[in-house]
């Protein structure tokens, strides 16, 4: 569950990303944030990860108040989302294997444990016969997959994805939304951030619009 | 407990691929290390040999009772039951002036002119053994005998190894002061090759932050790289030392012969390796610790 109410970002220099966002986002439900490029869809996402803190107003995670939680809890936060980033963050001097590692190293499995999940993980996304490769490797479509492995090969309750299709083409930009859709059919509560509304004029998700920091729709 | 131990696994492999990725950086910082501890850990290891080798030779410090010229066999006898008498006085031989004369005659070869000599130029001598060997003592004992009328002069034989004592002390002080200066170059060392290690894997520890990392689980690999690092400069003094030693040893034996003496230089006891060996590891993790603490906080998610 993702609840935003009244919140503001402001950022030291004056610039107001978001102004009075209020909206809630129920256990289990799918949800698309749109707007033009510079409308505040990635503050709102980094205020939900704590990689920001809002100005104003209080944002709720997972019954956690994340606007004043402490630094030292912010790991165990992150670690029941599941991030995709705009930038993808992929760790270039890894395989995708360990790439996908990563997140479940951090929260201390074994290698043995660990190992099946990753699998698991990249099966879902159609990497299971890449898992010695390097991400450099990979195609543009293939390295969101790799991202999006990464992100779920937690288990998270929450995944949250930033622009996961730009600089996608159609056809592969279609299948990561399906990605999405399954993993919302299997309980996963999705927040996705997209400029790109024509593609997804087929899908019937529940949709905000930011303009200027404001929540329109 | 399953938790941690994988966490302290994971940090401890991944410390150890740090170092073995790249040999040659870690060997010269593993060489530097070794150097800079060898010289106080070998001048140590130097005053330790040097004390033994001074108890050596001085064995149970004697006093030494030098009599008057003209002194009668009376005051012999008197100075005899007065010695008996003394607490402090564990045992006693007498030497008087003839008998002194005739080990003279024959220890020095030069009979001839001793014998050219009119009188005889030895005075009658005592030789005690005090019961209670401590410096003080020893002084309180001479200055005592020497107020007695009939004795001339009172000598503590033990006097050179007193001054080798407290040159020895110094020597502690200075070893001290050099293991601290050098401690800080090891500091300084591990301080530098994390905060490299940090810059090279800034993408790295962004990412982990991002997806749920805490700080001691970023911070923990550095840690034992820097006190595995300490650990192998330790050890790697410790090696410099022992060559050291096997190689003086080896001259030293020619030379001790020559004196008559049986002496081997020693090593660093096991406590003292283990002590060497812990200690560059504790620095080698204080600056690694130093260094993280100070570095990591700048790289925040962007």
């Amino acid at each position: 569950m993702i609840s935003f109410s009244q919140v503001y970002k402001r950022y030291p220099n004056g610039y107001e990303a978001l102004k009075n966002v209020s909206f809630t986002l129920e256990a289990g439900e799918m949800a698309l944030i749109n707007g033009h490029s510079g409308a505040g869809k990635t503050t709102l996402l980094r205020l939900i990860a704590a990689i920001e803190r809002p100005t104003a107003g209080s944002i709720i995670v997972n019954g956690q108040n994340v606007s004043t939680l402490k630094d030292g809890a912010i790991p165990f936060l992150r670690r029941n989302l599941g991030l995709v980033f705009q930038d993808q963050k992929i760790l270039f001097d890894r395989t995708v294997f360990q790439n996908v590692l990563l997140p479940l190293q951090i929260s201390g499995f074994s290698s043995r444990a660990a190992a099946g999940r990753v699998r698991a993980a990249l099966d879902k996304v159609g990497l299971l016969d890449r898992e010695s490769a390097r991400p450099i490797t990979l195609s543009g479509g293939e390295q969101q997959r790799l991202c999006i492995a990464r992100a779920i090969v937690n288990r998270p309750s929450i995944l949250i994805a930033d622009e996961p299709t730009s600089n996608l083409d159609a056809d592969y930009a279609r299948d990561i939304m399906d990605m999405f859709k399954s993993f919302n059919q299997v309980g996963v509560t999705v927040l996705i951030a997209t400029h790109d509304v024509e593609l997804l004029g087929g899908m019937h998700q529940r949709m905000f619009t930011l303009s200027h920091g404001e929540l329109i729709a | 407990m399953s938790v941690w131990f994988s966490h302290h696994l994971h940090a401890f492999v991944l410390a150890f691929k740090r170092l073995a990725i790249t040999p040659l950086g870690s060997l010269l910082s593993i060489a530097v290390i070794g150097i800079a501890f060898s010289l106080p850990a070998g001048i140590y290891v130097l005053l330790e040999n040097l004390q033994s080798l001074s108890g050596q030779f001085s064995g149970e410090p004697e006093l030494s009772l030098f009599l008057k010229l003209d002194a009668r066999e009376s005051a012999v006898a008197e100075i005899e039951s007065h010695l008996e008498q003394h607490p402090h006085v564990a045992a006693f031989r007498f030497i008087s002036r003839d008998s002194a004369l005739e080990q003279f005659k024959e220890g020095s070869g030069l009979a001839d002119v001793i014998d050219g000599l009119e009188g005889n130029p030895l005075p009658d001598a005592f030789v005690i053994t005090a019961s209670d060997v401590s410096p003080e003592t020893l002084e309180a004992l001479r200055a005592e005998l020497g107020e007695l009328p009939p004795v001339e002069h009172a000598q503590l034989d033990s006097a050179w190894a007193k001054r080798l004592d407290s040159f020895l002390r110094l020597g502690r002080l200075a070893v001290l002061m050099l293991g601290g200066l050098l401690s800080f170059s090891l500091v300084a060392v591990a301080f530098n090759t994390i905060r490299l290690q940090i810059l090279t894997m800034r993408d790295e520890i962004e990412v982990a932050k991002l997806i749920g990392a805490t700080k001691g689980f970023i911070r923990r690999p550095f840690l034992y790289f820097g006190a595995m690092q300490g650990m192998v400069g330790g050890a790697a003094a410790w090696l410099i030392i022992s060559l050291g030693i096997h190689l003086t040893d080896e001259q030293l034996r020619g030379l001790m012969a020559l004196y008559d003496a049986n002496f081997r230089l020693y090593h660093l006891s096991l406590e003292d390796s283990l002590t060497l060996l812990l200690f560059s590891a504790w620095l080698g993790w204080a600056g690694a610790w130093l260094s993280v603490t100070n570095h990591l906080w700048r790289i925040e998610p962007r």
